[in-house]
């Protein structure tokens, strides 16, 4: 193996630092109207009227659109969203008109000149308001809407999902438990603050056919729900993604995709540009999923985990979009990954007056998390037991089952163990998780552990086209998207190692065109390579089918003598005898002059296997095919005179499976475990009495800049997956997860009071401190 | 009603060519680069100065090129990350895996670029200081650390690299 296992450069290193690196945005065109939105000012209310009068007369304006162009309810799950609002606004961000014009300062201005008359209606702020049975009603319609089959909304309620785990017997639990301990967070929904706003261009050809561009983790699903809901072909469509600039799951959703096409269909199938400024990309496009939980954990005096009960309200904002999959992702993994025989979970997702959420790196799993870890501490102490042992203790392993009552095994399941005592070493937690430095400055360290599964489609699947050139050297083409983690890259090391040539031999390209590229089902739930990383093996294992083939016919030797090395075909038993790539690549040409064989072109596909939908009365089910696990430390310094902290290092150890690339790997895992602290210290929208978010720009809605972050420390646990090429698992969103907990354990400890909401600032400590109630 | 916009000519100096553009006054440097000259690589983030992606040098000093209009670059010496070719921060960036998605890293190279001109000896409160003006979503700003420090010669803790 001379491919796996090396750091190699990733293949858009020198594009991305001179500028020559293309995003969608930076790919307009002189022929390209520029739309703008109108957007709600308020969370909830009656459009009464929209005036598009003084705004149409302005030059250069070519069309309007408001909802009554646009009624056309759209949603994966749950077709609940107008592509612009009617009659009624649901957010405060939400779109309610679009202006196209000759150029964007015409837009602008055009947009600023039209009058929406309101009428606001009572706002539900919260999802624990919204579950509350004299709630406003978000969705009056609710049971009207149309719907995929594994999602329970309740009609006549804010509840637009509803799953249940129902796991063991919960009195045999509860008896068994010598001790209790019940937890409540809650945290405000936030964003993903991809530096590139999300950005579409749309166009209709003359004869039908319809141009997207969009910064999407999803061109595949912009082509099918253009089929499903406008009912268009999917051969007379195509979606072409470049490099994205950040993603983080935020650019899991269609929305302006919609909205771009019926703005070109306005103007005669004109290429329609639109591009969310930064205010509209906080708010309009959704955001990250907020949560309120309650969790209740029961251990034997031994501290082994006998029962757990929780019920989680997701936060889903105004429309259901990927929310309530995520409440539902949240429900399978709901224990962390810990052994509990006895489980209950109701994971609920709820409409609210908030900016709709949307997938966020990790999926639920850093949610759900911050709600069992922080429970895990109060058992902890009330067990007089070290945080760490008591999880050891606990953590999961083969033969056990998962809530969804999936037997595991070692390739699903992995170590969670061995990464909790090596970050319990990287932190040197035997030194002590508290230290006073002086009367004022606490030092504490906190530590969680974190699982998670994919969830995802139980059909999700990925392919991939080898195609060769003359010389030998190899095009590989796949439908993962380069969102920033270098999966394009590795996939091309992966190739690489299978036809046993040098990584600099295997070329890729970094844009896709779903109608050439072979359908990636998503860039999410950190399954590129784990799916795009089998198609390629086939694809590979495919097209050495062919170069044999053809070597055997030029080497005269049945194809199972052969064996390929270093570029060549040879005989295994007489390596000597042997035909290089480039002899074969386009078939042999014999010195004659005739010619055998063919471009060799290898395809190869995966899809997933064993998947189930989920029992709707007990969860039991199987919702991916394994999980990532490992654990994760903090240690802050606390200040108890003015309630500030620095976050001094963080850790994670993660049982990454067979490491390709061990340099991305790492910076995937810092850069988790970075937006993970930045999520939990200081993020998070902050509305008014009306619903209104007040931060929605980089200098009220404060991320964590240069300098402000910790030492990052990252180690992994090896435990090969068997179902994966070379052993690999999937780590994109996984340092994310533990991070919320981690640093709220660790403060909890500093401060010596427990700390259940985010973000967790200075004032949210003191308020703690001093007995107030956030 | 229809809407005047006052064109006017100007000369740019970027990336050391001369270039002339009909712009609005209320055109930022940032638009023109864009959309004037298609220079992409200074890339649009907030639109305030908030998050540095535009940044580009005016004159040797990094600037946000969408709080800087059009008109007042006349006469100064721009330079984009197209001006730039192989520079030591460039492969520095490279080396140290310091970009994910890389659409902040134009603003953090021209930015640094600024830095090692002004503060050759850089300690770290002024790196600090230059670089809390950008903001990267993807790296743990580690690996950005890195690649200033072995720019200017210095040494990071490589644990468990």
């Amino acid at each position: 193996m001379y491919n796996i296992g090396r750091s190699m450069i990733r293949k858009d290193a020198i594009e991305k630092v001179t500028g020559t690196a293309k995003y969608t945005a930076d790919l307009i065109t002189a022929d390209s109207l520029h739309a703008k939105l109108v957007t709600s000012p308020f969370a909830h209310a009656l459009v009464k009227k929209i005036d598009i009068s003084a705004a149409s007369r302005i030059t250069g304006v070519q069309a309007i659109l408001t909802g009554k162009e646009a009624h056309t309810l759209t949603g994966e799950q749950i077709k609940d969203r107008p592509i612009l609002a009617v009659d009624r606004v649901r957010y405060n961000g939400e779109p309610v008109a679009v202006v196209i014009a000759d150029t964007l300062a015409i837009a602008k201005r055009a947009a600023d000149l039209i009058k929406v008359s309101y009428t606001p209606l009572p706002v539900v702020h919260s999802p624990s308001q919204a579950y509350q049975e004299d709630a406003p009603l978000v969705h009056e319609n609710l049971g009207q809407y149309e719907k995929i089959a594994d999602v329970y909304p309740i009609p006549g309620t804010n509840i637009c999902n509803v799953t249940k785990i129902r796991k063991g017997n919960m009195e045999q639990g509860w008896n068994a438990s010598a001790v209790t301990a019940e937890t409540k967070i809650s945290f405000p929904p936030s964003d993903h603050c991809a530096i590139e706003t999300r950005s579409v261009s749309a166009e209709v050809l003359p004869d039908g056919h319809i141009i997207i561009y969009s910064s999407s983790q999803v061109p595949f699903t912009i082509k099918k729900l253009f089929n499903n809901i406008f009912g268009i072909d999917q051969g007379r469509m195509t979606v072409h993604t470049p490099l994205v600039g950040g993603a983080y799951g935020g650019k899991s959703a269609v929305q302006l995709e919609f909205i771009a096409y019926l703005a070109s269909r306005a103007v005669g199938g004109q290429k329609v540009q639109l591009t969310n400024s930064r205010e509209e990309d906080f708010i309009t496009s959704p955001v990250h999923i907020g949560l309120d939980a309650w969790v209740k954990l029961g251990a034997d005096k031994n501290g082994i985990l006998q029962a757990a009960e929780m019920i989680f309200l997701f936060d889903g904002g105004a429309y259901s979009d990927k929310a309530v999959d995520m409440s539902r992702a949240a429900a399978t993994n709901c224990t962390g990954p810990y052994h509990i025989d006895n489980v209950r979970c109701d994971s609920l997702c709820l409409y609210t007056n908030h900016p709709y959420a949307t997938s966020f790196r990790g999926f639920s799993h850093p949610e759900l998390t911050l709600a069992i870890e922080r429970t895990l501490e109060v058992l902890a102490e009330k067990l007089a037991m070290d945080p760490v042992e008591l999880r050891g203790k606990n953590a999961i392993r083969p033969g056990n089952t998962s809530p969804t009552q999936v037997v595991l095994n070692e390739s699903k399941i992995g170590n969670t163990r061995k990464c909790i005592e090596r970050v319990a070493e990287l932190i040197d937690w035997d030194e002590g998780d508290r230290i006073e430095v002086s009367p004022h400055v606490i030092r504490a360290k906190g530590i969680s552990c974190f699982w998670k599964n994919s969830n995802i489609d139980t059909n999700a699947g990925s392919g991939a086209i080898l195609t060769f050139n003359a010389d030998g050297t190899v095009n590989l083409n796949c439908g993962v998207i380069e969102i920033g983690t270098g999966s394009r890259s590795v996939l091309a090391q992966i190739a690489a190692e299978r036809l046993k040539i040098d990584a600099q031999q295997v070329f890729i390209k970094m844009d896709i065109d779903t109608s050439v590229t072979p359908e990636h089902w998503k860039t999410v739930a950190s399954r590129g390579l784990w799916m795009a990383g089998r198609a390629v093996l086939a694809a590979c294992d495919d097209a050495v089918c062919q170069l044999k083939d053809t070597a055997s016919q030029a080497l005269r030797v049945p194809r199972e003598d052969l064996d390929i090395s270093g570029g060549y075909v040879f005989v295994k038993n007489e390596p000597k005898r042997r035909l290089a790539f480039k002899e074969l690549a386009y078939g042999y040409v014999y010195p004659n002059g005739n010619a055998v064989g063919g471009q060799v072109i290898g395809r190869g596909y995966y899809t997933l296997t064993g998947m189930t939908f989920l029992d709707p009365e007990t969860g039991k089910g199987v919702p991916g095919p394994d999980w990532t696990v490992g654990a994760q430390a903090v240690e802050v310094e606390w200040n108890a005179c003015d309630f500030t902290y620095r976050i001094l290092r963080a850790a994670t150890v993660i049982d990454a499976g067979t490491i390709i690339n061990p340099e991305l790997a790492r910076g995937q895992v810092r850069g988790g475990m970075h937006m993970g602290l930045s999520f939990a210290s200081r993020e998070g929208f902050v509305f008014d009495k009306n619903g209104v978010v007040l931060n929605n720009q980089f200098r009220t809605y404060k991320v964590l800049r240069y300098g402000e972050n910790p030492h990052y420390t990252v180690d992994f646990v090896v435990t090969p997956s068997r179902e994966t090429a070379y052993g690999l698992r999937g780590i994109g969103e996984h340092a994310v997860i533990g991070m919320p907990a981690a640093l709220a354990n660790s403060l909890s400890r500093a401060a010596g009071v427990p700390l259940n909401q985010l973000p967790l600032t200075p004032e949210l400590i003191w308020r703690a401190k001093s007995g107030d109630q956030v | 009603m229809s809407m005047k916009y006052n064109r006017i000519p100007v000369t740019l100096k970027v990336n050391r060519q001369t270039k002339n553009a009909d712009i609005r006054t209320a055109d930022t440097l940032l638009d023109v680069l864009r959309e004037n000259f298609g220079l992409t690589g200074s890339k649009p983030g907030c639109l305030n100065g908030d998050c540095g992606s535009c940044t580009v040098l005016i004159d040797g000093c990094p600037m946000k090129s969408c709080i800087m209009l059009g008109l007042e670059a006349a006469g100064r010496e721009i330079v984009t990350v197209e001006g730039l070719r192989g520079s030591p921060v460039q492969r520095a960036f490279i080396e140290n895996n310091a970009f994910q998605c890389g659409y902040c890293t134009p603003g953090f190279i021209m930015n640094i670029e600024g830095l090692i001109r002004k503060h050759p000896d850089a300690d770290d409160a002024v790196i600090e200081e230059w670089l809390q003006s950008n903001i990267c979503r993807c790296t743990s700003y580690q690996e950005i650390k890195a690649a200033v420090y072995a720019v200017l010669g210095k040494e990071t803790r490589e644990d468990h690299k």
